[in-house]
C-alpha cells in the first residue's frame, strides 16, 4: 500500500472538490473494498478523503412516497429499515444475501454500488488485465472464467459487477444522486450507473472525477411479491454465480434483473414483458446476443432455472 | 520404553482420567486470545523488524533482472534480500521445490525477494517497488495433458490375475474420477519470527514437526542443527501444510541475518496457495468385477497424480484399496507426472482422502448395478481376519461392519429409497448416501520428560505440537493417570526443540504415539521415585497423590523434586499387523431441483479407532474432518490456469471452504474398541479418518437425490445443471 | 496450448517474444505512478480500547487490526487473511462487529473498540467464552476470538431483529434458530471445522429453538 495523506471532509461539496482538485485522491467510506484493493496496490490513491462525517447516514421518505437513502447508510441499517423491509423487500433480501454480517456493518450504500469486480485476474497484479492496467490484455477471456460475465461483455473484458444490492435497486428503478466538484447536483438512473466494458473496461461507472454520491432515491413502492434469489457455491459469504431480483404481480407480470451475469445489473425491459410466458421466454430474450465462455455458459441455464424457481414460488 | 508386543491389561483399562470427556486445558487461553501464536510473540525478543515476501510473477523461467533500488531507498527499509543475488539455499529431505535464492523460478509465487523494514506498512510498500524481469519458459501445468506420459511410481500391487477375473465377471464397472488440487487454507498463514545470537538461530514459528523442522533448517541453511532452536507452542492449524519448513521460516532466518536484528514474517494470504504446498489433483480409474451375489472378484485402481520435477510423490489415492474390501484379483498402480505447478505435499489423509472420493463412489455404483443395498455389498466384501491376498498379515482390530450397521440404524438408513430421484421435499430433491472409511494408524517413536516438583505438581515437556488436535489435554490426562494426580496438577509444555523429540503431529500418528511417549517417561519417573523411596515403581499404585506399594503408603510429595525422560519405541511386531482405523459415514442432502445447489442436511460418522483418549476433542477432530469433506465434495478446487501455471483463486474469497451455514446437524459415534497392538494406551488416531469417506457419502447422496452421477469433484452445480429434471 | 495473452507491459518493460519463452515484466498496476513513495507522516489517533483511552502516533496506512496487534500488543484479535475474507479479525466498534483488517485506525478517532481481551480473561471468562470451552467450539484456536466476538454480536443482532438471509418473514419477530445463527456466523471461517460445536455454544448462551 502506497503512502497517502488523509483528511475528513466536512461537507459534500468540500469532499467533491477535495478529490477533484488532487491527482490520486479518492473517497473512502467503509473502506471494505478500497482497502482490500489498496493492499494489493490495485488501487493506489495518494490522498484519501474520508466521507464519514458528511451526515449522509439518514433514510428519509420523499414527497412522492419513496425513500432517499443517504450514501453512508450502512448495508445493515438499510436492510433493517422498517419501510425497506415492508415495501422494498427485494432490497433487504439482496443486501443480506451479500458479504457477511461484519462487512455489511461497515459497507455503505455508495461504496457497495462502487465495489469493483472480483475477477481473479483483476486481483492478481502479475497477470494481464485491461481493467487494472489499460490495454495489458484480458487473462480471463481464455482463462478461468466460471464466475464471469456472459452478456454485455467485450473482447477487452468479461468481468462482472459482483454486488447484490444494486441488482435490487435496478428492479426498483433507483436513482443515484450526486454532487459534482463544481457544487452542482446530478441524478443518474441505476440503469445508466454501471458501465459495460466496451473498449474501456477500466471505467466501471459513469461518475466523473470527484463526483460524490450523496444518496440513492427509490420511487414510491410498486407492490408485488419481492424475491432475491442468489445462487452460489457455498451457502453464505460467497459472490453470486447468478442472482435474480424480481418483483412479481399476481397477474404474472413483473420486473426482473439478473446479477452475476454482466458488468451491471442485467435488466431488459423487453424480456421482462415476457414474464407471463415463463422463465424460458424471459431468459431467451434477456440473454439474446450473450457470448459466454465454455466455463460460464451454464449461467444462462442457471438464470432460467433460478427464475423459474422464483416464479413457481410466487405462484405457490 | 520398548513396545515390542501387544499391550496386556494395564492401568489404562481402569482409567479415571484417560478416556473421559475432558475440556481442553488450553481452552481458557484460546478463548480469551491469550494463547500466543508465532507472529504475535512480542515478548520473546526485542527489536523485531517486519519482513515481507515477494512472490514470483511467473511459474517457470528465470529472473533476468531485479531492480531493488527504489525499495532500498524507501522509508523505513532496513534490508532487501534479492534471490538472484543470493546462492540458492540448500534442500532437505522434506522439501522439493526450491525455497529461496538464485534466478531460477520453478513455481508461481516462489519467494524471490524479501523487504525488511521498521514497520509492516513500510515493508509492504517497499516490496511493491521491486521490479523484476523474467525470461518465461514454457512449462507443464496440466495433469490431464501429461497423464499418459506419467511414469509408474514403484511397482504395481498385484494379487491373482486381475485381467481374466475382470473379463469373466458377470457385473463390471469401469469409471474414471477426477479430484482437484486442494489448499490446506489453515486460518493462520505460515508465520515465523527469526533471531540470531551469534551463530545460534531461534525460530518462533508455526510448525507441526519440531525436530523435522530443526534438521531441515540445518540442511537448508547449512548450519549445525545443534545451533537451532524451534519453538511452536500454538499453531493456527496445519492440516499437513506445516509439516515442513516453508519460505516464511527460511527467509525470516536469512533476513534476520542480513538485517542484524530479529525479523518476523507472515506469509500474505494471497501467496499461501502457490507459495506453499497443496494436495495434488488426481485422475483415478477404477475397475470392479463382481459376481451376481455381490462378491467382488476383481479390483483395479489406477491413480494419476503429479509432483514437481525435483521430487516428491503424487497424491497416492489408491492407499485404501488394498485393505478395504475382499477380492482375490487385484491391480493397484500409482503414476506420478512431473508438473511445474507448486509442490504437492501432505494434506490431511494424503492419498486416502481423495481415494475414498473415487473408490467409495465406485462401490455405490456397483451396488446399483447389482441391485444391492450398498451396505449389504460392503458386508459381503468384508475381508476375514487378514488383509486380502496377504494371509500372514492380520488386522490388529477391525470393526468396519459394526460401524456400518450401527450407523445405518442410527441414521435411519432403512428409510432411504434405493431408486434415485424420487424423494421430494418442496423444491428439493432429497437423498441419502453412505461410504466406508479407512485410514492407516501408524506410530512413531516419541519422547518426553516428566518433572515432579516438590509440591507434587507434574510438568510434562515434549516437542509434540498441538495443532488443534487437543495434544495438551490428552498428554495431561496421560500423565495425570499414570502419576495418580488430578488433571489440574499437571502442566504441559509443548512445541519447543529444547524438549525431548516426539512423534510430532502428522499422519494421524500424533495422539497415539505422543501419549505413549509420555506414558514411557512417567513410568521412568515412577521407577525413579520407587528407587528413592524404596519400592518397585512398576508394581506400585499411584492414585490420588499417593503411592501404595505393598503395605506401605507414600505421599507423592515424599519423593522430592525429580525428573525422568524416556522415549517409546515401537517394535517390529507392528509390521505383522495391519493397524488401521475404520468408519462408516452417512449423509443426507437436499438438492435444489431448480438451481442444483446442494445442502448437506445431516451427517453421521461412526468410528472405530481404539480407545478414545478424550471423546470431547476427538469428536471435534471428526466433525472438523467432516466439514473439510463437505468442502472437498462441494466447493474446494484450486483452479489451474494452464497458460500461466498457477492456482488462480489464491485467496479465501476465491477458494471456497465451508462456512457455518453449510454445516447443520453432525453426529459422531465412537465404537468402544481397544487396539492392543498400537500402544500401551490401545488408542489410535481419528483426525484423518474423519476425512476418509464423508465426501463420497455426499456424492452418493446427491446421486440418490437426483439420479445424476458426477465423477468430477467438486460437485458444483454447473456440472449437472442440464441434467436436473426439466422445468415444468 | 491456448495462447498466452499479452503480458503487462510497463514503461520499463519490453516484450520479447520467442518460440518457447517470453520476457515478462510484472509490476503492480500501481507502480505506474511515481516510484518513490513519500514517507508517510504519522498522525495522532485516539481510541478507547476495552474501556481504556489510548493515544498513538500511526502511519495512515495502519489498519485497526495492526494497531491492536502490533502497536497495542493486543494479539487476541487474529489476522487470517487481511482482506475481509475470514473474520478472524472481528472486533466490536461502537457496539457493532466489523472486520478490523479492512479499516484504518485513523478512521476510528474517538471510537470505542472491544476486543476478545475486553470480553473476559482466563480467570474471568465471558459466558460465551465459557460455552466455547464447554462445547469445544474450537480446535487450533486461531479463528476463535473472532468467532466469539461474532457470536456475542449475533445473539444481539437476532434479539434486535436485524434481518438475515434466512429470515422468512421480514416483518415478523426474529427467531433464535440454528439457521439464523449459522447464517449470521458465516463471515467467520473455521478451517478446523468447529462449526457445529460453536452452534452448540451459542445455543446454550442464546437459548436456541433448534
Ligand atoms: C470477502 C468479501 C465478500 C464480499 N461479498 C459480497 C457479496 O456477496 N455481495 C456484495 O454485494 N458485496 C460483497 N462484498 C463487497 C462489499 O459489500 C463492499 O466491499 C462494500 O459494499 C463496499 O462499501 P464501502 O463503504 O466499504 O466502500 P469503500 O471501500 O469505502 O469504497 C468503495 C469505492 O467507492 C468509492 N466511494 C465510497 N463512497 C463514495 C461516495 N459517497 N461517492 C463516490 N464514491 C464513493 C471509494 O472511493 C471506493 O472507490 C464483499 C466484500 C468482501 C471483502
Ligand atoms: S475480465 Fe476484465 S477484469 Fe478480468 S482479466 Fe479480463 S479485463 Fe481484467
Ligand atoms: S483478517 Fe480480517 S477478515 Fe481475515
Ligand atoms: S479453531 Fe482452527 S480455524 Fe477455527
Amino acid at each position: 500500500m502506497k503512502a497517502f495523506t488523509y483528511e475528513r471532509a466536512k461537507s459534500p461539496a468540500e469532499a467533491a472538490a477535495a478529490v477533484a482538485g488532487r491527482e490520486g485522491a479518492k473517497f473512502i467510506a467503509g473502506g471494505t473494498n478500497l482497502l482490500d484493493l489498496m493492499k494489493l496496490e490495485i488501487e493506489a490513491p495518494t490522498h484519501l478523503v474520508d466521507v464519514q462525517d458528511l451526515a449522509l447516514d439518514q433514510i428519509e421518505e420523499t414527497s412522492d412516497g419513496g425513500l432517499r437513502i443517504g450514501a453512508l447508510v450502512s448495508n445493515t441499517a438499510l436492510a433493517a429499515h422498517p419501510k425497506v423491509r415492508k415495501d422494498y423487500a427485494v432490497l433487504t433480501r439482496a443486501i443480506v444475501a451479500g458479504a457477511s454480517g461484519q462487512l455489511r456493518n461497515k459497507a455503505t450504500t455508495a461504496g457497495n454500488l462502487l465495489q469493483r469486480t472480483r475477477c481473479p485476474y483483476f486481483y492478481d497484479p502479475n497477470l494481464p488485465c485491461n481493467k487494472r492496467v489499460p490495454n495489458s490484455g484480458c487473462a480471463a477471456a481464455e482463462g478461468f472464467s466460471r464466475q464471469l460475465a456472459v452478456v454485455g461483455t467485450s473482447d477487452k473484458c468479461i468481468a462482472t459487477y459482483p454486488g447484490d444490492m444494486a441488482i435490487a435497486m435496478r428492479v426498483l428503478d433507483a436513482v443515484v444522486e450526486t454532487v459534482t466538484p463544481d457544487g452542482k447536483t446530478r441524478t443518474i438512473p441505476m440503469a445508466e450507473f454501471h458501465r459495460l466494458p466496451g473498449d474501456k473496461p477500466w471505467l466501471d461507472n459513469t461518475l466523473g472525477k470527484g463526483e460524490l454520491i450523496v444518496s440513492v432515491r427509490l420511487p414510491a413502492p410498486v407492490g408485488g411479491q419481492h424475491f432475491y434469489q442468489k445462487v452460489r457455491d457455498r451457502r453464505s459469504y460467497a459472490f453470486a454465480l447468478v442472482s435474480v431480483a424480481a418483483i412479481l404481480n399476481d397477474d404474472g407480470t413483473g420486473r426482473v434483473a439478473f446479477g452475476g451475469v454482466a458488468h451491471k445489473p442485467w435488466r431488459v425491459e423487453a424480456a421482462e414483458a415476457l414474464l407471463p410466458q415463463g422463465a424460458g421466454a424471459v431468459v431467451a430474450k434477456a440473454f439474446e446476443g450473450a457470448s459466454p465462455t465454455e466455463h460460464n455458459k451454464y449461467k444462462i441455464t442457471l438464470a432460467e432455472r433460478t427464475l423459474a424457481g422464483v416464479i413457481a414460488e410466487a405462484r405457490s | 520404553m520398548k513396545f515390542d508386543a501387544p499391550a496386556g491389561k494395564n492401568l489404562f483399562d481402569n482409567a479415571r482420567i484417560v478416556g473421559k470427556s475432558t475440556r481442553r486445558i488450553d481452552g481458557p487461553l484460546k478463548v480469551t486470545g491469550a494463547a500466543p501464536y508465532a507472529y504475535e510473540r512480542h515478548d520473546v525478543v526485542p527489536n523485531q523488524a517486519y519482513g515481507w515476501i515477494v512472490g514470483a510473477g511467473i511459474a517457470k523461467g528465470r529472473i533476468t533482472a531485479m531492480d531493488t533500488s527504489d525499495a532500498e531507498a524507501a522509508p523505513g527499509v532496513i534490508a532487501v534480500l534479492a534471490a538472484p543475488k543470493m546462492q540458492p539455499v540448500g534442500s532437505s529431505n522434506f522439501n522439493y521445490a526450491p525455497l529461496f535464492g538464485g534466478s531460477e523460478v520453478t513455481h508461481y509465487h516462489q519467494a524471490i525477494a524479501c523487504v525488511v523494514a521498521e514497520t509492516f506498512e513500510e515493508a509492504r510498500a517497499a516490496a511493491a517497488m521491486i521490479r523484476t524481469r523474467y525470461d518465461r519458459a514454457e512449462g507443464n501445468f496440466d495433469l490431464e495433458a501429461n497423464k499418459d506420459a506419467a511414469p509408474m511410481s514403484g511397482e504395481p500391487k498385484t494379487r491373482g490375475d486381475f485381467d481374466s477375473a475382470f473379463a469373466s465377471a458377470p457385473v463390471t464397472l469401469d469409471e474414471t474420477y477426477h479430484t482437484p488440487g486442494e489448499s490446506h487454507s489453515m486460518m493462520e498463514p505460515h508465520s515465523t519470527i527469526a533471531s540470531w545470537q551469534g551463530d545460534q538461530l531461534t525460530l518462533w514459528t508455526s510448525n507441526q514437526m519440531i525436530d523435522w523442522a530443526k534438521n531441515a533448517l540445518a540442511s537448508i541453511l547449512g548450519i549445525e542443527a545443534a545451533n537451532i532452536r524451534v519453538d511452536s507452542p500454538y499453531l493456527g492449524g496445519g492440516f499437513g501444510g506445516k509439516l515442513f519448513v516453508r519460505a516464511d521460516a527460511v527467509v525470516a532466518a536469512l533476513a534476520a541475518k542480513e538485517a542484524g536484528r530479529p525479523v518476523k514474517i507472515m506469509l500474505q494470504r494471497p501467496l499461501v496457495a502457490n507459495n506453499t504446498t497443496h494436495r495434488q489433483a488426481t485422475i483415478q480409474r477404477i475397475r470392479l468385477g463382481a459376481q451376481q451375489d455381490g462378491k467382488i472378484t476383481a479390483i483395479a485402481h489406477e491413480n494419476w497424480s503429479y509432483n514437481v520435477p525435483s521430487g516428491g510423490s503424487g497424491e497416492t489415492a489408491t492407499a485404501q484399496t488394498p485393505v478395504l474390501y475382499a477380492g482375490d484379483n487385484r491391480y493397484v498402480a500409482e503414476y506420478c507426472a512431473e508438473l511445474d505447478l507448486p509442490e504437492g505435499n501432505a494434506m490431511r489423509a494424503p492419498g486416502e482422502a481423495p481415494g475414498h472420493l473415487a473408490l467409495e463412489v465406485a462401490i455405490d455404483e456397483l451396488a446399483e448395478k447389482l441391485g444391492m443395498d450398498p451396505i449389504a455389498l460392503r458386508e459381503v466384501n468384508e475381508p476375514g481376519k487378514t488383509v486380502p491376498g496377504q494371509p500372514q498379515k492380520e488386522f490388529s482390530e477391525r470393526n468396519l461392519v459394526r460401524c456400518i450397521k450401527e450407523g445405518a440404524q442410527r441414521f435411519g438408513w432403512s428409510a432411504r429409497n434405493a431408486k434415485p430421484g424420487l424423494v421430494r421435499d418442496g423444491r428439493y430433491l432429497v437423498g441419502m448416501g453412505m461410504a466406508a472409511g479407512f485410514r492407516g494408524s501408524p506410530t512413531m517413536k516419541s519422547g518426553a520428560r516428566v518433572k515432579l516438583a516438590a509440591n507434587g505438581h507434574i510438568t510434562v515437556e515434549t516437542d509434540m505440537t498441538d495443532i488443534g488436535t487437543g495434544s495438551y489435554t490428552i498428554i495431561a490426562q496421560t500423565a495425570a493417570e499414570t502419576m495418580g494426580v488430578p488433571l489440574d496438577h499437571v502442566t504441559v509444555e509443548l512445541g519447543d526443540s529444547l524438549y525431548p523429540v516426539s512423534a510430532g503431529s502428522g499422519g494421524q500418528w500424533g495422539a497415539a504415539s505422543s501419549t505413549a511417549g509420555v506414558y514411557a517417561a512417567c513410568v521412568a519417573l515412577r521407577r525413579k521415585i520407587g528407587e528413592a523411596l524404596g519400592f518397585d515403581g512398576d508394581a506400585a499404585t499411584f492414585a490420588d497423590g499417593n503411592i501404595v506399594a505393598g503395605d506401605a503408603t507414600h505421599a507423592l510429595t515424599d519423593a522430592g523434586a525429580m525428573s525422568a525422560e524416556d522415549t517409546i519405541e515401537f517394535g517390529k511386531f507392528q509390521q505383522d499387523y495391519s493397524i488401521g482405523t475404520y468408519a462408516a459415514h452417512f449423509c443426507e442432502v437436499a438438492v435444489d431441483a431448480y438451481t442444483g445447489e446442494t445442502h448437506v442436511r445431516r451427517m453421521l460418522s461412526v468410528c472405530d479407532s481404539g480407545r478414545i483418549l478424550n471423546p470431547l476433542s476427538a469428536r471435534s477432530q471428526v466433525i472438523g474432518a467432516m466439514v473439510m469433506s463437505v468442502g472437498m465434495a462441494l466447493s474446494e478446487e484450486l483452479a489451474v490456469d494452464p497458460r500461466f501455471g498457477l492456482f488462480v483463486n489464491h485467496d479465501l474469497a476465491g477458494y471456497e471452504v465451508p462456512v457455518h451455514a453449510d454445516i447443520q446437524e453432525q453426529e459422531v459415534v465412537f465404537l468402544d474398541t481397544l487396539d492392543p497392538a498400537v500402544s500401551p494406551l490401545k488408542a489410535k488416531g481419528v483426525g484423518e479418518l474423519g476425512i476418509c469417506g464423508p465426501g463420497a457419502a455426499i456424492a452418493n447422496a446427491i446421486y440418490n437425490a437426483t439420479g445424476i452421477r458426477v465423477r468430477e469433484y467438486p460437485l458444483t452445480l454447473d456440472k449437472y445443471l442440464d441434467r436436473l429434471p426439466a422445468l415444468v | 496450448m491456448p495462447s498466452i495473452p499479452t503480458p503487462p507491459i510497463t514503461r520499463r518493460g519490453v516484450l520479447v517474444a520467442g518460440a518457447a519463452s517470453a520476457a515478462v515484466t510484472t509490476v503492480p498496476a500501481a507502480a505506474q505512478g511515481p516510484a518513490k513513495a513519500p514517507k508517510s507522516t504519522p498522525v495522532p489517533v485516539k481510541l478507547s480500547v476495552n474501556g481504556k483511552e489510548v493515544e498513538l502516533e500511526l502511519d495512515t496506512r495502519t489498519t485497526l487490526l495492526d494497531t491492536l496487534r502490533e502497536h497495542l500488543k493486543l494479539t487476541g484479535t487474529k489476522k487470517g487473511c487481511d482482506h475481509g475474507q475470514c473474520g478472524a479479525c472481528t472486533v466490536m466498534v461502537n457496539g457493532t462487529r466489523v472486520n478490523s483488517c479492512l479499516s484504518l485506525a485513523v478512521m476510528h478517532q474517538g471510537d470505542e473498540v472491544t476486543t476478545i481481551e475486553g470480553l473476559g480473561s482466563a480467570d474471568d471468562m465471558h459466558p460465551m467464552q465459557e460455552a466455547f470451552v464447554k462445547h469445544d467450539g474450537y480446535q487450533c484456536g486461531y479463528c476463535t476470538p473472532g468467532q466469539i466476538c461474532s457470536a456475542v454480536a449475533v445473539l444481539k443482532e437476532i434479539e434486535a431483529g436485524v434481518p438475515s438471509h434466512v429470515t422468512d418473514d421480514l416483518t415478523g419477530p426474529m427467531p433464535m434458530t440454528r439457521a439464523e445463527m449459522t447464517e449470521r456466523m458465516s463471515g467467520n471461517i473455521c478451517r478446523c471445522g468447529a462449526y457445529s460445536n460453536i452452534f452448540d455454544a451459542m445455543a446454550e448462551v442464546g437459548g436456541a429453538k433448534a
